[in-house]
């Protein structure tokens, strides 16, 4: 490792995990099967347990909470990309009738970031602002109206100083120092790993492909814009309800940031509205609405304008990537090597982790014997980046799946072939260390075959039409909390009582996936309750136990493990109840559809479910019971080894089919297949709507989405966003949307709950290098940097050659490629 | 800037109820609903018209109530928020599809899309897939890729043409 990483060096007072591990029980059954034979809830197209409040409007969300003597604020930002605040007078606006409070920086000086190593923001800029829209102070005050009229009368002095607004102005510039944290010039952080010999296995190669690859940032954007209520009351106690995804880091980030301790603090998630990794950490505005509610003695409410939520940003980084990939004649890699650069905008955020996670995911599903990456990420003057929708993979996995098309052509083989000579199966370890358990990437790839009619279509299409294939891989949960700690990564306490009623008690955080439901699946499941017998109360710190919050995809896995075993424990004591009543074994008792019966004589010896619990709250006291989970130790031993590890991995493979015009450089996704192996599909509805928003959310990244910012002109600086509306950032309506075929594949995970893994972020992946591998067959062009919008597409086409390379395909086919 | 000086009582007919609140000139109809009446069930995504989920039914034609003057109301035609949907309770066959096929993920902008599938299914009972498409263009999702949504709209207007009167009115 470079002398670059010291930052990763442990803060005193810390200390990494040690090797003891919780372990979560052991249940003889194993984990996959159902608890009576077949299924009565799992795998059923059910509802969500909140869908109906959500389809009548009755659904609570952040903005809905109005409390009484409430106050509205809003955030002064800064009008410069990079500079210093020379000093700041409010005395204007705090002498506007109705204005009750201004702060600034210097109110909130402590520091903060989701990763314990790198908090290096602050809730308002004291010293620097470092992008246009960092925010610097803040105004209660009666309503937002006047906290529009008095952010008017703020007077703020800056010294503007130069602004870095790329990565290679970043590299060039080290003197221009975007964020202090960067122990060396503005790199934010450096990883460089290698296994195996890849210079020996390049060499060995008979082809080697090298590309260039661009990867443009997006943005989330969320329906719903971040909006929190606080209210400090008289008693000492902060209370703030908050659009977070991570309602257990915001709790500890906002004790550290107010010098509260967290028992005087309690977070309340209420319905989110959309999130996609941008609600994963905390935001400015509730330190803010916090801190004014401490100052003021009165519950105030900060909702961030449209144009707000593109400054909050933490999206896509923007990346830069170059490989060199090998394979032997016969189609089998031999190495891989990349080089990679990261735009990460102002602040660390997630950084560190993304910086591994640009190399660490791309080493299945296909086996590498060797493979190296060096990924830096530096800071400029923008807004952060941080954690979409398959965090930091999405970009490597776009530039990799088109080496592998490259590649596919060089050596006459059908890129599905090649896929396949490559894959590492199920039951096997990366070549970095990674355990990968269930595989069911061979029946994606068979599946998006056969229902693409990929032989017929590929390289056979008219000119303008084509098809792509691309696959990928990606984590259920990630095996360490990212603050260092022994406790449980996901938690479920579960209380049954004599009305046949379950609550089920959990930190995790439903922004819209299911999550909620998932925790009343498996309750209903195991207990034989219907869905409107379960009760899910989520996210709210003073009533659930923590659960580590709605990130890396490990709802399902870690959650589901910690609600799956908390309703066993139940229904052994129900099954020890009835048991001996009935005259039967334990195992021989089951639970479905409100009814409990012994399997022996089920007409004779049956009750409801209620009677069950009551007669076994009378036998053993009330009923309750607790589960958790805790992943085992997984990861390569090497530093940075256990990022990346996950208990267990999703596969996913599309085929996209396109039609582009020729003539405008307009290209049209038709229909996209997903096949997506989620282990087992809990509720196949849900998994369906993550695979299809998430192959949504792919092609817009790389059709029409661009978080991007300005040069100086003559009436601006550098680094003002390029449109931070809905209607100039654009995001695909109802009439740019393609057919979605979904197709679920279940591998039975043996640790997942009921064999589950994730289904949210896996399945974004393969839709954008699927897309430039189809407009290859189109159109005989390669698309390596995002978007593949017209401009671009027009400007491969003048090109030399296209033409002739889309005729060379063609003929490369007639003459036969190995299947 | 006094806020207060220009306030006045603007009367809406919201829901088939005759409603009062308190506005000042530039209040739009989404605040009135939201902050002034306690309907809020309507979303503000932009505040800028580019999102469609404050989309309320007004004289059948689906509105953005986020650019529009609470004023202009006044007085003015029956306007439907997703409150007013439901007929006693019962969910309306648009919000029982949508939640059947878990058309609404985050749910956020669930009710813009809704209304505008109401006032679609008001005029064209039995839309096409293209025709549901672009009557909803004005609604961004983010969650769902529209899929699950088409699906509810089909499926909630077969329901209304079995039900026998063709009529989504309440």
């Amino acid at each position: 490792m470079s002398s670059r990483d010291r930052h990763m060096e442990i803060p005193q007072g810390r200390e990494m995990p040690s090797e003891r591990r919780l372990e979560p029980p052991h249940w003889e059954e194993g984990r996959t099967a159902p608890p009576h034979g077949t299924f009565s809830v799992i795998g059923k197209r059910n509802r969500k347990i909140e869908g109906l409040a959500k389809t009548t409007g009755q659904a609570i969300y952040a903005d809905d909470i109005r409390l009484p003597r409430m106050l509205h604020a809003k955030l002064l930002r800064s009008i410069h990309a990079h500079a210093r605040i020379r000093s700041i007078d409010a005395s204007a606006a705090l002498a506007l009738p109705g204005v009750h409070a201004v702060i600034t920086g210097r109110d909130l000086p402590e520091t903060y970031g989701i990763i314990p190593w790198t908090q290096d923001e602050q809730a308002l800029c004291e010293e620097k602002a470092r992008y246009v829209g960092d925010a610097i102070a803040a105004v209660a005050a009666d309503s937002e109206l006047l906290c529009e009229e008095a952010m008017r009368l703020i007077r703020v002095e800056y010294e503007v100083l130069p602004a870095i607004t790329g990565i290679d102005e970043a590299l060039a510039h080290p003197e221009n120092k975007v964020n202090e944290h960067a122990k060396e010039g503005n790199i934010s952080k450096h990883v460089h790993l290698a296994f195996g010999d890849v210079e020996g296995g390049l060499a060995a190669s008979d082809v080697v492909v090298e590309g260039d690859y661009w990867y443009e940032g997006s943005t989330h954007t969320p329906i719903e814009p971040h909006c929190c209520v606080a209210d400090f009351d008289p008693t000492g106690f902060l209370t703030v309800w908050s659009s977070t995804q991570v309602a257990h880091y915001l709790h500890r980030d906002l004790a550290r940031v107010l010098g509260l301790p967290t028992q005087r603090i309690r977070v309340i998630q209420p319905v989110v509205g959309g999130a996609f990794g941008g609600k994963s950490e905390p935001f400015s505005l509730e330190f803010c609405a916090a801190k004014l509610s401490m100052v003021t003695g009165r519950p105030v409410k900060i909702l961030y304008t449209r144009e707000e939520v593109f400054y909050a940003h933490r999206g896509r980084h923007p990346m830069r990537m170059h490989y060199r990939t090998g394979v032997t004649g016969e189609g089998k890699l031999t190495a891989v090597d990349a080089t990679i650069h990261i735009d990460g905008g102002a602040y660390s955020s997630f950084g560190l982790v993304t910086t591994y996670y640009s190399g660490q995911l791309l080493t299945a599903p296909y086996a590498m014997p060797a493979y190296r990456f060096d990924s830096t990420r530096v800071f400029t003057n923008k807004p952060c980046c941080g954690p979409k929708r398959g965090h930091g993979s999405v970009q490597p996995r776009f530039a990799f799946e088109c080496q592998l098309d490259k590649l596919a052509e060089a050596v006459a083989l059908d890129p599905i072939a090649l896929r396949r000579r490559n894959l590492m199966g199920a039951d096997s370890r990366t070549v970095n260390g990674m355990r990968v358990t269930s595989n069911g990437f061979p029946q994606c790839l068979d599946a998006v075959e056969r229902a693409s009619r990929w032989r017929e279509k590929f390289r056979r299409l008219p000119y303008g039409r084509g098809v792509g294939i691309a696959g990928s891989m990606y984590i259920s949960g990630t095996n360490y909390c990212i603050y260092p700690n022994e406790m449980p990564q996901a938690a479920v306490q579960l209380k049954l009582d004599r009305s046949g009623r379950a609550t089920v008690f959990c930190g995790a955080s439903d922004i819209g996936q299911g999550s909620d439901s998932l925790l009343a699946t498996i309750v209903c499941e195991e207990l034989g309750l219907g869905l409107r017998d379960v009760r899910v109360v989520a996210a709210d710190t003073d009533l659930t136990p923590v659960d580590l919050g709605s990130y890396s995809s490990r709802e399902t896995f870690m959650v589901g493990n910690a609600c799956l075993d908390a309703a066993r424990t139940l229904r052994r004591e129900i099954a020890a109840t009835l048991a001996p009543r009935w005259g039967c074994r334990p195992d021989q008792v089951t639970l479905a559809d409100n009814v409990a019966c012994s399997t022996l004589a089920p007409d004779r010896d049956c009750m409801s479910v209620q009677e069950a619990f009551q007669l076994t709250e009378a036998r053993v006291g009330t009923l309750g019971s607790v589960g958790w989970y805790q992943s085992p130790k997984l990861g390569g031993d090497y530093r940075g080894g256990t990022i990346g590890a996950s208990p267990a991995y999703s596969f996913t493979a599309h085929v996209v089919e396109v039609e582009c015009d020729p003539e405008t450089g307009l290209v049209e996704v038709k229909t996209v297949w997903i096949a997506h192996d989620c282990g087992r599909a809990l509720s196949p509805a849900a998994v369906e709507g993550q695979m299809e928003g998430s192959a949504y959310m792919g092609l817009a990244e790389a059709l029409l989405e661009e978080q991007i910012f300005k040069a100086a002109a003559p009436h601006h600086g550098p680094g003002l966003h390029h449109g931070p509306s809905l209607l100039d950032y654009r995001i695909p309506t109802s009439l740019d949307v393609p057919e979605f075929v979904s197709l679920i594949i279940e591998s039975l995970d043996p640790e997942g709950p009921y064999g589950a893994k994730e289904a949210g972020e896996g399945p974004l992946h393969p839709s954008i290098p699927a897309l430039a591998n189809a407009i290859y067959d189109a159109l005989g062009i390669r698309c390596d940097a995002l978007p593949f919008s017209p401009p671009r597409v027009l400007r491969l086409l003048r090109e030399p050659g296209a033409r002739a390379r889309w005729e060379k395909a063609r003929s490369q086919v007639r003459e036969g490629v190995r299947c | 800037m006094n806020v207060d000086s220009a306030t006045v009582v603007c009367r809406l007919n919201v829901n088939g109820d005759r409603r009062e609140c308190a506005v000042t000139p530039s209040t739009t109809l989404l605040e009135a609903l939201r902050y002034g009446l306690g309907l809020t069930g309507s979303k503000q995504g932009c505040d800028k018209g580019d999102c469609g989920a404050c989309t309320v039914v007004a004289d059948g034609e689906p509105v953005l109530a986020c650019i529009s003057l609470a004023l202009a109301y006044h007085d003015g035609p029956a306007i439907t928020t997703i409150e007013g949907v439901a007929d006693r309770g019962r969910p309306h066959p648009l919000q029982d599809a949508l939640d059947e096929t878990q058309g609404a993920q985050c749910g956020f902008c669930t009710p813009g899309i809704l209304m505008s599938a109401w006032a679609l299914l008001q005029r064209a009972p039995e839309p096409s897939r293209e025709e549901i498409a672009r009557a909803l263009s004005g609604n961004l999702c983010r969650c769902t890729g529209y899929t699950k949504i088409f699906e509810a709209v089909e499926r909630a207007a077969v329901r209304l043409r079995e039900r026998g009167s063709g009529s989504v009115t309440r």
